[in-house]
């Protein structure tokens, strides 16, 4: 592969996607028509005390089958924000490399990284150039969260299949389980949670879906597959070890068996 | 008609090449050197924000002396390039050996085509998952590609530096006595330079998955007296 050299007029900057056109390397979906393709289901995200705590199941599914067990939904996208998609598996994956990408390579770049308004904008960009590939079926519906450094806050971002972005103060949740999962954690957040609560909430929510919607997975303990959480806080990003996540389910399924 | 004069194409080549030199030699020079855990690249820079040094892909980094904004230009298509690699085919096959030759090939390219050479005197290196990975490709300014061993200097001076790099510990060194030796064949018997005259990176094997990390003023302060 030769060397991308730009002429002063055509340089596409700091723009990692530009930069993918500019060399024919576009990702492009259009004219697909109607799939049948995985679909990831229920994330969500709460803000607590020191930042925000994230959660995903894992299944991902193609009608009424399981296509996919130990499917990612939560992925960092850099140190300091992360990601929870529900949609069309293929592309929102497709999206969350492209977005970890231009995050990197911005940072690479430009010698210093973007700020988290910078980084929603950015998602809002991508999700929005998914829309015709959406009208066809493949919608991409990102939640995007992190750690504001030069505000010192946890921020939630939630997005619609226009690439309209949105702020969320407290919570939100996303995919075929978020009524359930964001009533639980509506009816349960309280500000400044510590990061325990927090953490045991937001599994709680996933819980109540995985209950009550059958897209969502719950805890596979068979198999020792477990919802993906994390925290990001000024520290950055963290994700729970399964032993952790053990613990907090089976403090719920305690609770659950002395209603 | 006016026939221009006849200049042998010898003539031609070493004007260019002395122009290229003089050029890099007004700017300070930059060493890079291989320690227990990786490579070290320190740089006498007195600028906070104009780098010399920077991150590339995930283990590899860039090094630039001569003028500014050519080498930071060779710098912002090496990261595209291995952008792109890693994003079409997969984050292992990013390596530094294509990346020197790639830039070799525009180094040379314009050395022999265009009016002026380009004033800059590049380093491409690669920290590997062992220390034998490890790798350090100089790369001059008309395109000529040196594969060095254990450290490397580059820019004005580069001899008596060399000269000056005491190597006896080798690759098994610590980081501090990497960034010590390096900081004291820098500065030459003559003078001393402080950790706020430097510009110093690391790549290490043990940063995860990027490997580069800048050093603060405090810890290079703190390698230098250890």
């Amino acid at each position: 592969m030769s060397m991308p050299l730009f002429p002063i007029g055509s340089d596409p900057g700091s723009s990692f996607p530009e930069l993918l056109k500019r060399v024919g390397l576009a990702p492009s979906l259009d004219g697909v028509g109607e799939l049948a393709v995985p679909h990831a289901t229920t994330c969500v995200a709460l803000r607590f005390a020191d930042g925000v705590v994230m959660a995903g199941d894992r299944r991902a599914t193609s009608g009424n089958l399981i296509s996919h067990r130990g499917m990612e939904k939560v992925v960092q996208a850099d140190q300091h924000s992360g990601v929870a998609i529900a949609g069309a598996a293929g592309p929102a994956m497709e999206m969350i490399k492209l977005f970890q990408l231009q995050l990197e390579h911005y940072e690479k770049v430009e010698g210093s990284a973007l700020s988290l308004e910078g980084k929603a904008n950015q998602l809002s960009m991508m999700v929005r150039s998914n829309l015709p590939a959406a009208m066809q079926g493949m919608v991409v519906v990102p939640i995007f969260a992190g750690f504001d450094l030069l505000r010192s806050n946890g921020r939630l971002f939630t997005y619609d299949v226009t690439g309209g972005r949105y702020e969320e103060h407290d919570y939100v949740a996303t995919g075929s389980g978020m009524l359930h999962a964001g009533t639980v954690i509506k009816i349960g957040w309280r500000d400044g949670l510590d990061r325990d609560a927090a953490v045991a909430l937001a599994c709680r929510g996933l819980w109540e879906a995985a209950d009550a919607d059958s897209a969502t997975g719950g805890v596979d303990a068979l198999r020792g597959i477990y919802p993906v959480v994390a925290t990001i806080t000024s520290d950055g990003w963290s994700r729970l070890d399964d032993a952790e996540l053990s613990n907090v389910f089976e403090s719920i399924i305690s609770e659950v068996r002395t209603r | 008609m006016s026939m221009p004069f006849y200049v042998a194409p010898e003539q031609i080549m070493k004007d260019r090449a002395d122009y290229a030199r003089k050029g890099i030699a007004r700017g300070r020079a930059l060493v890079a050197v291989r320690f227990i855990s990786g490579i070290a690249l320190v740089a006498e820079n007195p600028s906070n924000t104009l780098r010399k040094i920077s991150e590339i892909y995930d283990r590899i980094a860039f090094a630039g002396v001569g003028k500014y904004n050519e080498f930071d230009q060779l710098r912002v298509a090496g990261v595209r390039a291995a952008d792109l690699k890693g994003f079409q085919y997969s984050r292992d096959d990013v390596d530094a050996r294509s990346l020197a030759n790639n830039y070799a090939q525009i180094l040379g390219q314009i050395f022999t085509h265009e009016m002026k050479p380009m004033e800059v005197e590049i380093l491409v290196a690669e920290v590997g998952v062992t220390p034998d990975g490890d790798q350090l490709f100089h790369i001059l300014y008309d395109g000529t590609v040196v594969d060095e061993i254990s450290f490397s200097v580059l820019g004005g001076d580069a001899e008596a530096i060399s000269a000056r790099m005491d190597t006896a510990e080798g690759a098994s060194q610590s980081l501090e006595a990497a960034v010590k030796a390096a900081t004291t064949a820098l500065s030459g018997p003559d003078r001393t330079l402080a950790a706020t005259d430097l510009e110093v990176a690391v790549l290490s094997r043990l940063n995860g998955r990027r490997c580069f990390k800048r050093l603060s003023d405090d810890a290079v302060a703190a390698a230098l007296s250890s």
